[in-house]
């Protein structure tokens, strides 16, 4: 698989008002999403996860760092922005927010085609969006208001305005957070669809290990702004290297073999971030001592942590604790 | 596919602007107060309008009017009197509705127009943009109106559309005040990032999310501004700012002021043209409380959740 998206020491950093110092809310994220891959972004709320799926779609100022899309650097002018914004799309976390209460359906998906001046007939472009989003028969839902469907046919009403410009990569911010448990799954389902007939590749932001296990191919773990482990999903689920990402995994309700890992100490701040690896005020192996066994402890507190990858490249980890295993 | 190639969005959006229209209408009419404000409206602007068949303009000149009685009371031949010139105070009653209703209706188009662009590009663009209006804003809210107006109209000529200027560019920054503040609600909901995500470009925004989630508003203050023009005018040609040549209500006033008619107790010369102003007036309010209402989506989620 080739290469569609690369991201390097992005930062995204805020003056904060009330405090004196920055809130770094993305503190240096590397990484890659082929083509046709489905990556989960997993990680606390607060954790930067949605402010870097923003800012790769400019809606969220890049203090540093460079995102290389399809092979050129992406600029930050209104028009190349423009013209990036067609080929990356973007659904978000609450459907109905994000659809515009005056406007019709046929209208919100139409509203990118009058954007980017498609050719071609719009109201078949229209149906044509709707439909394969799962939304059939396209002109039932054309004239309807987006407070006369489900939540569910909100977001899918999201995805074919995304959809309907034919974009290489799709930008979920928690897709299904805001939806009813019975329909999150369908979601779920057409997205992978989309995957497969389109090649399209997904970013999904999600808090919910269970989403990331159902349709992800590679699972990202951030944690306070970094990227602490990144591997394929099934790699990551079934053999956590990270002791936070195994924090998370001990939670899921499904994950029964696993010893519960309640993380103790405060949620992380992103406008005070700890010294040394930043995990480690709440991290279990130096709660249980096990770090201080290791003799990593002073490393721990005073040494930032970078992500290092194994010798095959498919699986990094950012923690002075974990040595990788050579991958095939 | 048929029935898709055959959908028109611009028919359907026909037919959901008549829908809501009529259902405004239907919310309106079960308000009575704004119904009662609404009667008195129109039956004012009628008779503005139809000014010239209701009493002949000479009425309102001395000269034709030397032959008449003076500080006549209500007649037949006068149904309002006469005033110290023998002038039909009917005539001015009639005359002077035209005027203040005009002035009224045109400072208040020039009133909104510079306090929505001045709203909409200060809270949409925000930053510089937004501190300098809003300083500019400042600075004309907190200059003390009257001696202004006072001014501006003692050195501007002596017309109706000064007059109008001077009201229009006076009484803006309130209304900057009010849309900026909806347009930095609107600003931030999702919907707008969805359409920067789309690619959509500034100019696209205003006018497809921003203009449209603020239009109500903008309506509903219209109609409260309309009667603040109106006073205001009556207020500078009460103090003989106004166009010597034109009656409004406010002229009528100064004159029957002027000419001693409350010595006199010669009420028909001052109550019509004092007891239009208070009604129309009243009449703007309490039609613009109940547009308001309806129209702004503040006031209705409020009214919602009661």
């Amino acid at each position: 698989m080739s290469e569609l998206l690369r991201l390097a020491g992005v930062h995204v950093t805020y003056q904060s008002s009330g405090r004196s110092g920055v809130v770094r809310a993305v503190d240096g994220i590397d990484l890659t999403v082929d083509r046709g891959e489905v990556l989960a972004l997993v990680g606390e709320s607060g954790c930067g996860k949605t402010t870097l799926i923003r800012a790769i779609i400019g809606l969220e100022p890049m203090t540093s760092g460079s995102i290389v899309f399809d092979g050129a650097t992406v600029a930050t002018g209104q028009r190349e922005l423009r013209r990036l914004r067609r080929r990356v799309q973007m659904i978000f976390q609450d459907p109905t927010g994000a659809l515009n209460p005056r406007a019709t359906i046929y209208e919100a998906v139409a509203e990118g085609i009058r954007i980017h001046g498609l050719a071609g007939p719009e109201p078949e472009l229209v149906a044509t969006a709707l439909a394969q989003a799962g939304l059939r028969p396209p002109e039932r839902y054309m004239p309807r208001f987006p407070h006369e469907v489900s939540g569910g046919q909100r977001q899918r009403v999201l995805i074919a305005g995304a959809m309907v410009l034919g974009p290489q990569l799709l930008l979920a911010d928690e897709p299904v957070a805001s939806l009813d448990a019975s329909v999150r799954g369908e979601i779920l389902a057409l997205m992978r669809v989309l995957v497969d007939t389109t090649g399209i590749s997904i970013v999904a932001v999600t808090h919910d290990l269970g989403l990331a296990w159902n349709i992800a191919d590679r699972i990202a773990v951030m944690y306070l702004g970094r990227i602490v482990e990144v591997g394929d999903a099934e790699e990551v689920l079934a053999d956590p290297l990270h002791p936070y990402t195994k924090a998370l995994l001990s939670v899921v309700p499904e994950a029964d073999r696993m010893e519960q890992q309640i993380l103790v100490g405060e949620t992380p701040d992103p406008a005070n971030v700890p010294s040394g690896c930043r995990f480690h005020p709440r991290c279990p192996l130096v709660a249980s001592g096990e770090a201080e066994r290791l003799g990593i402890i002073d490393r721990c507190r005073s040494v930032d942590v970078q992500l290092v990858a194994s010798p095959g490249g498919r699986r990094s980890v950012a923690c002075h604790a974990v040595r990788l295993p050579n991958d095939g | 596919m048929s029935d898709v190639a055959s959908y028109s969005p611009r028919t359907a959006a026909w037919a959901r602007r008549r829908r809501s229209f009529s259902d405004g209408i239907s919310r309106l009419r079960k308000d009575r107060v704004a119904m009662i404000g609404l009667v008195v409206l129109v039956g004012f602007v009628i008779m503005a309008l139809i000014a010239p068949w209701m009493s002949p303009r000479g009425g309102l000149s001395a000269v034709d009017s030397i032959n008449n009685p003076t500080w006549h009371p209500p007649s037949r031949d006068f149904p309002l009197g006469t005033d110290h010139l023998g002038r039909s105070v009917a005539a001015q009653f009639v005359w002077g509705s035209r005027v203040s209703l005009l002035v009224g209706f045109a400072a208040t188009v020039l009133t909104i127009t510079i306090g929505s662009l001045v709203g909409i590009s200060a809270g949409f663009f925000g930053g510089w943009t937004d501190a300098v209006l809003m300083r500019l804003t400042d600075w004309f809210l907190v200059i003390p109106f009257l001696p202004l107006a006072i001014v501006l109209a003692a050195v501007l000529d002596r017309s109706i559309w000064n007059i109008i200027l001077v009201i229009g560019v006076t009484s803006w920054p309130s209304t900057a005040r009010l849309i900026r503040a909806q347009v930095l609600t609107v600003k931030t909901r999702l919907y707008v990032d969805r359409a920067r995500a789309l690619g959509a470009s500034r100019p696209h925004i205003v006018a497809r999310h921003i203009l449209p989630n603020v239009a109500p508003l903008i309506l509903a203050s219209v109609t409260l501004a309309v009667p603040i023009a109106i006073l205001t005018e009556t207020t500078l040609a009460f103090l003989g700012l106004a166009d010597p040549t034109q009656n409004s209500w406010g002229k009528t006033l100064e004159e029957a002021f002027g000419a001693g008619a409350i010595g006199r107790n010669a009420w028909w010369y001052h109550f019509p043209a004092g007891l239009g102003i208070v009604a129309v007036v009243l009449a703007f309010t309490l039609f613009g409380r109940g547009l308001e209402e309806i129209l702004d989506p503040r006031l209705r989620e409020e009214g919602a959740r009661r």
